[in-house]
């Protein structure tokens, strides 16, 4: 599956968990009160454990060689405060951009821009996500 | 976040070291996130894929950039956070968070942000905005 721009896949649910900002608050080595409690907020990067609640199929597929996956930059937009827990969001995601660059030892370096889009139950959007995926060239002859 | 004096280009953020990092802490973040990649925490198969060892998630470090983060301009503050995957981070490496305002414009405040290994390598950059209020 080669989905082009503009292609989304299918809209799911998160729920945003006390108990799991706290276990993230953990990991990130982070004390601070705002992560604790029932009124947690989340992290900057805690909607990449979304992921978690995606069903199978989902989510878009780039269509890149998972043995030559690499991700390159990731970005998270708050359009207000950061969600906090209680609150269920709705997701999907779209293919924003894909382009190619000639890779360092010949052959194609492939790019994806995958856009994560977290709506409030109104609609509004509150956060985004940005990945960029990219597939790197083919070993010479692997081709 | 009422104490922090004003924020002007050029100000810098008090430096912060994570580590030295365990595969401990890789599984902790593995847990948190669902990102469960092997690489991370199952040495015996990271060598056999021609790896040195296990190696830390990029969203891992990516995490511990945004723990310093916050702690500088506030958790509930943050508005846009993006982060750029450079080197691989090892066990016992040693992380040394940096940070420095960019941009002022009125209550919004850019900031770059940097990850650093003990050897100077960066694992990570970042670019933030933070909404301070009043």
């Amino acid at each position: 599956m080669n989905a082009p721009v503009g292609a989304r896949g299918t809209e799911y649910e998160m729920v945003v968990e006390r108990g799991k900002i706290a276990e993230f608050a953990a990991a990130m080595q982070s004390d601070d009160p705002a992560y604790r409690g029932p009124d947690a907020i989340v992290p900057p990067t805690f909607l990449t454990s979304g992921a978690l609640w995606a069903p199978e199929g989902v989510r878009v597929d780039v269509g890149f060689d998972r043995k030559r996956l690499l991700h390159g930059e990731q970005e998270y937009v708050f359009h207000g405060p950061p969600p906090r827990a209680g609150d269920v969001l709705t997701v999907v995601d779209r293919i924003e951009d894909r382009y190619e660059k000639p890779g360092k030892r010949g052959g194609k370096m492939r790019f994806a821009v995958v856009v994560t889009e977290y709506r409030a139950p109104d609609g509004t959007l509150v956060a985004e996500g940005r990945s960029t995926l990219i597939e790197t060239a083919p070993k010479a002859g692997a081709a | 976040m009422s104490d922090t004096p004003a924020l002007t280009v050029g100000t810098k953020a008090e430096p912060r070291d994570f580590g030295p990092l365990t595969t401990r802490m890789f599984v902790r973040y593995a847990g948190a996130s669902g990102d469960f990649n092997p690489m991370h925490y199952d040495d015996t198969l990271a060598r056999s894929a021609g790896y040195p060892s296990v190696f830390s998630q990029g969203m891992h470090s990516a995490a511990l950039l945004a723990s310093f983060a916050v702690d500088w301009l506030g958790a509930a503050n943050v508005r846009r956070f993006r982060v750029r995957f450079r080197e691989q981070v090892w066990p016992g490496d040693v992380l040394t968070c940096s940070g420095e305002v960019t941009a002022v414009e009125g209550p919004l405040v850019t900031v770059e942000l940097t990850a650093t290994r003990q050897t100077g390598g960066v694992a990570v950059g970042a670019s933030a905005d933070f909404l301070l209020s009043g």
